[in-house]
C-alpha cells in the first residue's frame, strides 16, 4: 500500500474541506433549529430540579 | 459492598476473579521461566485477584439485597471510585513533587534504579492522569449518567468490573515503570498484556454506559453525557490503534510497535494529543456541564453553545496532534494542518469556558461564599487560559521557541492542575455530600483552605515554568558575534535552578491541599448522617429574614 504524498494532499484539500464544512453546517443547524429550542431548555432545567430517584 | 450484589452477581465476580488469578499464575510461571520481569506482574495479578476474591468470599453469605434497591440509584461504585481517586491524587502528586525536587537536586534518586528520573516521571503522569483523573471520571460518570437518564445502572456487576479492572490496569502500569517495563510511548507506556486488559475493561465501560442511556426517561440525552461518551469512545479507539504491537514473546513483557519511524511518531502524537482532548478535556467538560449548573442551582447559560462546542471540540481535536511534531521528518503540510486546526480549536474551547462563566454570571455572591463553586469557576478560567496558550504554542514559529522548554511544562500544568484537578476537586466536593447523604462537607473551612492552597500552588508552578521556559528558549538561541552559541546547555541548567525550587514549593502546596481534601472527605464519610450534621446550622434561627 503506497499512497503518494501528493495524492493525500489533494484528497485533504478537496474532500477534507467539504467534509468539514458539511459537518459544521449539520452541527450548527441542529443546535440552532428553532424546533429544538424547547427540548434544549427542558434538558438544561431538568438536571437542576430532579427527584433523585429512577423513573421506573 | 458485596451485600449489594445478588447471589448470581457474586458468583460471576468469583468466576472472573478465579480466571484472572489463573492468568496471573500463568504469567508468573512463564516469566519465571525466562527470568522476565513479567514474572512480577504475574504475581501482582494473582495477588490482586486473590485479594478481591477474599473480599467477595467474606460477604458471600450475606442476605441478597431486597427488590427495593431498584427504586434508587446504585452509588456504591461511585463512592469507592471517589475515595480511590483521592488516594491516587496523593500518590501521583507526591511523586510529581519528588520529580520536581529531583530536577532541582539531582541526587534525590538515592542511587536506586527504580527511583531514577525516567521511572518516576511516568509514575507521576500515570498516577495523576489515569489514577486520579480516570477514577474520578469513572466515578462521576456513573453518578451523572444515572441522574441525567433517571435510570439506575442496569446491573451491579459491570460497574465494579470496570472500576476494579481499571485500577488493576493502573497498578500494572505504575509498578511496571519501577520495574523497568515500558513501551516508551508517552502516556501509553504499559506493555501489551496490560493494554489488552484495558481494552476488555473499556469495552465493558462503553457498553455499560450505553445500556444505562437506553433506559433513560427523556428521548433527549443531556449534553454532559455526550462529553462522557466521547471520552469513552475515543479513548477506546486511540488506545487500540496506538498500542498495536507485536510481543517479542508471549512469555515476556517486551513488544514492538507495528509502526515505525515517522509513522510511529505521528500515531503516537495523534494519540497523545487526543488523550489531552478526550481524556483531559472532554470527560472533564462532562463533569463541568453537570456539576457546575447543579451546584450553582442555575441551568447552563446556553445549551446551544454547549452543543456547538461539543462538535467543534470532537472534530477539530482529531486533526491537531501534529503540532507536537513541528520541525520533524513529518511532511510540512501535515504540520501546517495540525497548526491550523489547533488555532481553530480556540473557538470551541472558549465557547465551553465562556458558557461556564456566563452560567455563574449573576450568581457571583454564591461563588464568593462557596469554595466548591469557586473551584469550578477557577477551573473554567484556567481552561480558557491553557487553551489560548496551546493554540498560540501550536503556531510553528512560536513552537520553535517553546518546544523542549519548560514552557510546555507550564502549559501542561496550567491545564492539568488549573483545569483538570480543580474541576475534579470542585465536583468531588459537590458530589460527596450528595452521595453519602450529608448536609454538607465536614468542614467548609477546609474546603476553603484547599482552594487557596491549590490556587497558590498552581500559580507558583505555572509562573515559575513560564519564566524558566522562556529564559531557557532564549538562551538556547542566543548567538555571539562569531556565530556560535553564547550559552552552553549547562549554563541554562544553572539558570533554571531557582525556578525549579519554586516549582517544587508550589507543587508541595498543591499536594498539601489534596491531603487536606482527603481528610475532609474522610471525616464527611465518617460523620453519621442526619442529626449531627445539623448541629452547626441548628444554632441559627430558622427562616432568618434580612433586616428591613
Ligand atoms: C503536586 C502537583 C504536581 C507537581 C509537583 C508536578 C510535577 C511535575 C514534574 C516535575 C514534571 C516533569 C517535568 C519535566 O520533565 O521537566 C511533570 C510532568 C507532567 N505532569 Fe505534573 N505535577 C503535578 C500535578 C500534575 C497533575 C494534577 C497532572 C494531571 C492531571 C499532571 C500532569 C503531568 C504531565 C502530563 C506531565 C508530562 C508533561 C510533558 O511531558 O510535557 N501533573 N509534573
Ligand atoms: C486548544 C487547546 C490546546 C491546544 C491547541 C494545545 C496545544 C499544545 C501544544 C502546541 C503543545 C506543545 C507541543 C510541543 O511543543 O511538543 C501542547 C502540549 C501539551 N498540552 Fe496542550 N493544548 C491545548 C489544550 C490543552 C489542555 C486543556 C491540556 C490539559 C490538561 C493540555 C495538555 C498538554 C500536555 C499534557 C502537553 C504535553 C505533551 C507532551 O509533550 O508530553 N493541552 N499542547
Amino acid at each position: 500500500m503506497d499512497i503518494a504524498h501528493h495524492t493525500l494532499v489533494a484528497f485533504a484539500k478537496s474532500f477534507g474541506l467539504f467534509y468539514l464544512l458539511a459537518m459544521a453546517a449539520v452541527a450548527l443547524l441542529y443546535a440552532c433549529w428553532p424546533g429544538n429550542r424547547s427540548r434544549f431548555d427542558k434538558a438544561a432545567r431538568d438536571i437542576i430540579e430532579d427527584e433523585d430517584k429512577p423513573w421506573r | 459492598m458485596v451485600s449489594g450484589l445478588t447471589i448470581s452477581e457474586r458468583q460471576r465476580s468469583m468466576a472472573v476473579l478465579i480466571v484472572l488469578a489463573v492468568i496471573g499464575l500463568v504469567m508468573a510461571a512463564a516469566g519465571a521461566n525466562r527470568a522476565d520481569p513479567m514474572q512480577a506482574h504475574g504475581f501482582l495479578v494473582l495477588l490482586f485477584s486473590l485479594g478481591v476474591l477474599c473480599f467477595v468470599l467474606n460477604g458471600y453469605f450475606e442476605p441478597e439485597p431486597s427488590a427495593t434497591r431498584l427504586t434508587s440509584y446504585y452509588d456504591d461504585p461511585s463512592k469507592a471510585g471517589i475515595v480511590i481517586a483521592m488516594l491516587w491524587a496523593v500518590f501521583g502528586m507526591f511523586i510529581g513533587d519528588w520529580v520536581a525536587w529531583l530536577l532541582a537536586f539531582p541526587d534525590m534518586t538515592f542511587d536506586a534504579a527504580w527511583s531514577s528520573f525516567g521511572r518516576l516521571r511516568p509514575a507521576h503522569t500515570t498516577g495523576v492522569i489515569f489514577g486520579f483523573g480516570g477514577n474520578a471520571l469513572i466515578a462521576t460518570s456513573f453518578h451523572v449518567m444515572q441522574r441525567t437518564s433517571r435510570a439506575r445502572l442496569p446491573d451491579q456487576f459491570s460497574p465494579w468490573f470496570v472500576l476494579i479492572g481499571y485500577n488493576l490496569f493502573c497498578l500494572l502500569a505504575v509498578s511496571g515503570y519501577f520495574l523497568g517495563i515500558t513501551q516508551s510511548k508517552e502516556y501509553a507506556e504499559p506493555e501489551w498484556y496490560a493494554d489488552i486488559w484495558l481494552v476488555i475493561v473499556w469495552v465493558t465501560y462503553l457498553v455499560l454506559y450505553l445500556r444505562t442511556l437506553a433506559r433513560r426517561k427523556e428521548p433527549h440525552i443531556y449534553v454532559a453525557n455526550w462529553y462522557y461518551l466521547a471520552f469513552i469512545l475515543v479513548v477506546a479507539i486511540l488506545h487500540v490503534v496506538n498500542n498495536l504491537a507485536v510481543p517479542a514473546s508471549f512469555a515476556g513483557a517486551k513488544s514492538y510497535s507495528l509502526f515505525s519511524g515517522v509513522q510511529d511518531a505521528m500515531t503516537q502524537w495523534w494519540y497523545g494529543h487526543n488523550a489531552v482532548a478526550f481524556f483531559l478535556t472532554a470527560g472533564f467538560l462532562g463533569m463541568m456541564y453537570y456539576y457546575l449548573p447543579k451546584r450553582a442551582g442555575r441551568p447552563i447559560y446556553s445549551y446551544r453553545m454547549s452543543i456547538i462546542g461539543f462538535w467543534g471540540i470532537t472534530f477539530f481535536y482529531m486533526w491537531a496532534g501534529s503540532h507536537h511534531l513541528h520541525y520533524t521528518a513529518l511532511p510540512q503540510w501535515v504540520q501546517t494542518l495540525g497548526m491550523t486546526f489547533s488555532v481553530m480549536l480556540l473557538v470551541p474551547s472558549w465557547i465551553a469556558a465562556a458558557n461556564a462563566l456566563l452560567t455563574l454570571n449573576g450568581a457571583w455572591d454564591k461563588v464568593r461564599d462557596d469554595a466548591t463553586l469557586r473551584f469550578m469557576m477557577m477551573a473554567a478560567i484556567f481552561y480558557g487560559l491553557s487553551t489560548f496558550e496551546g493554540s498560540f504554542m501550536a503556531i510553528r514559529s512560536v513552537n520553535a521557541l517553546s518546544h523542549y522548554t519548560d514552557w510546555t511544562i507550564g502549559h501542561v500544568h496550567a491545564g492539568a492542575m488549573g483545569w483538570v484537578a480543580l474541576i475534579t476537586f470542585g465536583s468531588i466536593y459537590a458530589v460527596v455530600p450528595w452521595l453519602w447523604k450529608r448536609e454538607r462537607m465536614y468542614s467548609p473551612v477546609l474546603v476553603e483552605a484547599h482552594f487557596w492552597l491549590a490556587l497558590a500552588g498552581t500559580l507558583i508552578y505555572v509562573f515559575a515554568m513560564w519564566n524558566s521556559g522562556i529564559i531557557q528558549g532564549l538562551m538556547w538561541r542566543t548567538y555571539n558575534d562569531s556565530g556560535t552559541l553564547t550559552y552552553s546547555f549547562l549554563d541554562s541548567m544553572v539558570a533554571m535552578h531557582p525556578y525549579y525550587v519554586a516549582r517544587a514549593i508550589g507543587g508541595l502546596l498543591f499536594l498539601i491541599g489534596a491531603i487536606v481534601g482527603c481528610y475532609n472527605i474522610w471525616m464527611t464519610i465518617r460523620r453519621p448522617s442526619g442529626a449531627s450534621a445539623l448541629t452547626d446550622d441548628a444554632l441559627l434561627p430558622a427562616n432568618l429574614q434580612p433586616a428591613e
